[in-house]
């Protein structure tokens, strides 16, 4: 009963703040909505606790029968009914606390925003979606909470709406995780066309069922598989940002800070993750899938720092790194290290989290200021601010005891002898951590070290609810590492595990801890010019500037993917729309307007206010009328 | 008893309806407009009488005795609505009260 | 020879060409009282042929209530407006028929066709005027009619009291 509430706290909340939106006041709109956050992140942790303590390994309930599906081969009933397993346990853990932590952050963030009762309701309904995501037992209510969270992303990406350009990013947004959402809708289309069922449990037991068994999969079986989990993973692909279709999240960046901690960093942008976390089942039997998903985070992770390297804005920065770290998590399920894809998908959240509302305290310190060239000099004046940033980072740049390091050695620790990803995989998440760190370092030079390159004053908050906020979500994020994660039971494996033959070169690991140090390293001297007060040498004040370098304007443009669909996609999609702008059917519709056109005109000259025409058409009435009789 | 066949009463009744039809629709002057309408309604009496005694039947002049009332009811409004328009527009052309066109 | 000449038919034939003469006059004519003096003269050719039609109540009526009490009315009413020049202006420019063209157009078609019924219909030569007396008209009147008695003296009543309203004088501020 606990597991069925939990979607409705917010969802209260959600209702509420819409329905009375303005009347309420700040006070009251905010306590509604993190109250409400509190009652599920506190739900959420009851339920974990009953989950860790039950006999049976997860616990399930069913709400209601939503619609019932047949195919020739079986009826699949549809129910809207939840499922709480490990990895939905990681999952409601990681949206409800972080969630949690972002709305006590977000209620202080956004006090003085006229809309602040819409932006609350708005992440509250998110956090419903994202619920019914991972709670979802069918893949039909999980594609019900899938387009949920689009939803809420297009709304608060484009929540400060009266400005063009976050208009535009929002519906970027909307459109490209719309190709692959369809993709993903297709790919449940053959599951059920193939398979009969849409269960995600039966699934999984159906496919491993005939999987483990002598006779194994007919030809068109494992072809079924094999296209069912590519379009799932365009479904992913499209969520969590990753190549091809990654250029919406950094314009997604528009949106409030918040919205960029909570949607697209900490929870909505790794779905992708959960969703093939979830099916794993389906991936286990498609290996060529597998090791697709495993070049494509790796190649992602690659592009995406590399295009970090070269950003001026901070929160860009944050967003590429994002995308690097779900390429990360994606290399991690397609080289089969499940567990660790998960693990990293929860710490990424906590640091990601802290990083992103850090650097919202920051930006709102400097009046709306991200751009990183202009600050500087910041660890002197928001100290605070800077201590958690610097948590944030050495988080993400994995050093030896904090939580990304637990994570993400643990995902390249499996890398070397997957089978599905192999040693060229593990280099490119080498050189991925030594971006990682140049760029980390890159940013912590540029904002918070060297001379002060602004010249406001500095608007310093220090409410307290958003620093509690801070201060739990780094605590988080040094010691999220040790919550040992046991994801054992619910991930499946082909083969009882074999006796790794001991092939595995011992440099391995030293090499793997030690890259980020000589990510470290390098900046320190590479950078020296960002990181040193140019003040104190010169005498004069230096302007930084970011490089003009046509390799470094390519890159802060996202690698002209942008470009490329605009040239590939979208300039020959206009074409044809102007093409193809007086086709048959708008004819149709036009002489259809025009004909109204003509009678309403037709009919105004007739009600000309004369009586005596009126009198004169009455008369031709009658006698019409009576010379038709006659007739 | 008379001889005048009714088809001659008839014909009479419908040329004093067309040209009380012609008044009304042809002038512009109110007051003529409201003289040619009594001669409409006059036809329209002819026609009733004319029915009534070839039937042999008192309903028709029991209909233009009702004639008789509408008439002198809708002259009496006519003639008041009349006076208010002289007020207003210092005339009675009839085609000066056309604000009601579309 | 005369007396032959003014038999019944004769004089009802006479009459109505009168009336349709005055009708003309009433409808063409540009002196408004001179017009409401032709109609007077159509209703009172109108009432011979509702005598001759065998009608005298009917025929007493349009000579009391219409040319008598109608059209002192409209006397009333012309005299109330003081025409004078409003009345030129208003009259129809030219004595052509052309601006009546259409109108008579019209009618005349609106006047072939009921001919053309009435010729087409049974009753042609069959029917003859007959008389009727007053005393049925009053039964009937008073019998079946009762009810549309009633209704028509609410109409006299209606007009009563629109007349009355429209026009009496403005009062201030009021609005019509």
């Amino acid at each position: 009963m606990l597991l069925a509430s939990l979607p409705f706290y917010p969802l209260v909340s959600f209702l509420l703040l819409i329905l009375f939106a303005k009347r309420l006041s700040w006070r009251l709109a905010s306590a509604i909505s993190v109250g409400a956050m509190a009652l599920t992140a506190l739900v959420s942790g009851l339920l974990v606790f009953e989950l860790s303590n039950s006999s049976s390994h997860f616990i399930s309930v069913d709400l209601w029968h939503w619609f019932s599906l047949s195919s020739q081969q079986r009826m699949a009933e549809v129910n809207v009914s939840f499922y709480l397993d490990g990895l939905s346990a990681v999952m409601i853990s990681v949206v409800s606390g972080v969630g949690f932590l972002i709305h006590l952050f977000a209620a202080a963030y956004m006090k003085d925003d006229a809309n602040f009762s819409r932006f609350m309701a708005y992440m509250n309904l998110f956090i419903v979606a994202m619920l019914i995501l991972v709670l979802a037992d069918n893949l039909v209510l999980l594609y019900l909470g899938w387009e949920g969270v689009g939803l809420c992303s297009f709304l608060l990406i484009g929540f400060w709406y009266q400005e063009q350009a976050n208009v535009l990013a929002a519906r970027k947004a909307f459109i490209v995780t719309r190709i692959g959402d369809t993709s993903m809708a297709i790919g449940l289309f053959w599951l059920f066309s193939s398979f009969g069922e849409l269960n995600i449990t039966a699934v999984s037991e159906l496919i491993r069922g005939v999987g483990s068994s002598e006779i194994g999969f007919s030809l068109q079986e494992s072809t079924d598989i094999y296209w069912i989990a590519l379009l799932l993973l365009g479904g992913a692909v499209g969520k969590s940002a990753q190549l091809p279709l990654q250029t919406w999240l950094p314009d997604a960046m528009a949106g409030p800070t918040p919205v960029s901690a909570l949607i697209h960093a900490a929870t909505m942008v790794t779905a992708g993750v959960y969703l093939i976390a979830r099916m794993h089942s389906v991936f286990l039997f498609a290996p060529e899938v597998m090791n697709y998903v495993a070049w494509l985070g790796a190649i992602t992770l690659l592009l995406a720092g590399l295009a970090a390297l070269a950003q001026t804005d901070i929160k860009r920065v944050l967003a590429y790194s994002t995308m690097s770290q779900i390429g990360y998590m994606m290399l991690a399920l397609g080289a089969g290290a499940w567990s660790a894809g998960v693990f990293h998908l929860m710490t990424h959240a906590f640091f990601k989290a802290l990083l992103f509302l850090t650097a919202g305290a920051v930006i709102l310190a400097l009046h709306h200021q991200q751009n990183i060239f202009k600050m500087g000099g910041l660890l002197k004046r928001l100290p605070f601010e800077s201590a958690l940033f610097v948590v944030g980072l050495i988080c993400l740049m994995a050093l030896p005891g904090t939580s990304g390091f637990f994570s993400k050695e643990a995902i390249i620790a499996e890398l070397w002898l997957s089978t599905t990803a192999g040693p060229a995989l593990w280099w490119c998440a080498i050189i991925g951590a030594l971006l990682t760190s140049i760029y980390s370092c890159r940013l912590f030079f540029l904002a918070f070290l060297g001379n002060e390159r602004f010249t406001e004053k500095l608007h310093i908050e220090k409410a307290s609810l958003m620093r509690s906020a801070l201060l739990i979500l780094a605590l988080l994020s040094l010691f999220g590492g040790l919550i040992s994660l046991d994801l054992s039971e619910v991930f499946f494996k082909i083969k009882a595990e074999e006796l790794i033959s001991v092939n595995e070169p011992s440099w391995l690991h030293t090499i793997a801890i030690a890259t980020p140090f000589v990510g470290i390293l390098f900046s320190w001297f590479y950078f020296k010019n960002y990181r040193v007060d140019s003040n104190l040498e010169d005498g004069v004040k230096t302007n930084l500037t970011a490089s003009e370098h046509r390799f470094a304007i390519f890159c802060r443009n996202g690698l002209g993917f942008d470009s490329l669909y605009d040239v590939l996609l979208i300039k020959p999609y206009q074409l044809l729309a102007k093409l193809n702008r007086r086709d048959f059917i708008d004819q149709t519709m036009m002489s259809t307007a025009w004909y109204v056109g003509l009678w309403h005109d037709v009919m105004t000259m007739i009600q000309n206010g004369n009586l005596r025409w009126y009198l004169a058409a009455f008369g031709l009435a009658i006698m019409t009328l009576i010379g038709v009789s006659i007739l | 008893m008379t001889t005048i066949p009714l088809f001659h009463v008839l014909v009479l009744s419908s040329l004093l309806f067309a040209i009380g039809f012609i008044g009304v629709v042809a002038r512009k002057n109110t007051l003529f407009i409201l003289m040619s309408l009594e001669v409409m309604l006059n036809a329209v009496g002819v026609a009733f009488i004319g029915a009534g005694s070839a039937w042999q039947q008192a309903d028709g002049q029991v209909m233009f005795i009702l004639i008789l009332t509408l008439a002198a009811a809708e002259v009496a409004v006519g003639l008041a609505l009349l006076i208010r328009m002289q007020k207003k527009y210092r005339s009675l052309d009839i085609d000066l009260l056309n604000e009601m066109r579309g | 020879m005369l007396t032959d000449l003014a038999t019944i038919d004769s004089l009802f034939y006479l009459a109505a060409t009168v009336a349709v003469i005055a009708s003309l006059k009433v409808v063409t004519g540009s002196n408004t009282v001179h017009a409401l003096l032709y109609l007077v003269v159509s209703l009172l050719a109108v009432a011979v042929c509702f005598y001759l039609m065998g009608a005298p109540f009917a025929a007493g009526l349009e000579v009391i209530v219409y040319a008598g009490a109608i059209l002192v009315l409209f006397v009333f009413a012309v005299l109330m407006f003081g025409l004078g020049k409003d009345e030129t202006i208003n009259a129809p420019k030219s004595k052509s028929v052309a601006n009546m063209f259409g109108a008579m157009l019209l009618a005349f078609a609106l006047l072939l066709e009921l001919t053309v019924i009435i010729n087409n219909a049974q009753i042609q030569q069959t029917l003859q005027a007959n008389v009727v007396s007053s005393k049925a008209v009053g039964i009937m009147l008073y019998g079946p009619y009762l009810l549309a008695v009633e209704i028509a003296s609410f109409l006299l009543l209606a007009g009563l009291l629109a007349g009355y309203h429209y026009a009496k004088p403005d009062v201030q501020g009021s609005q019509l």
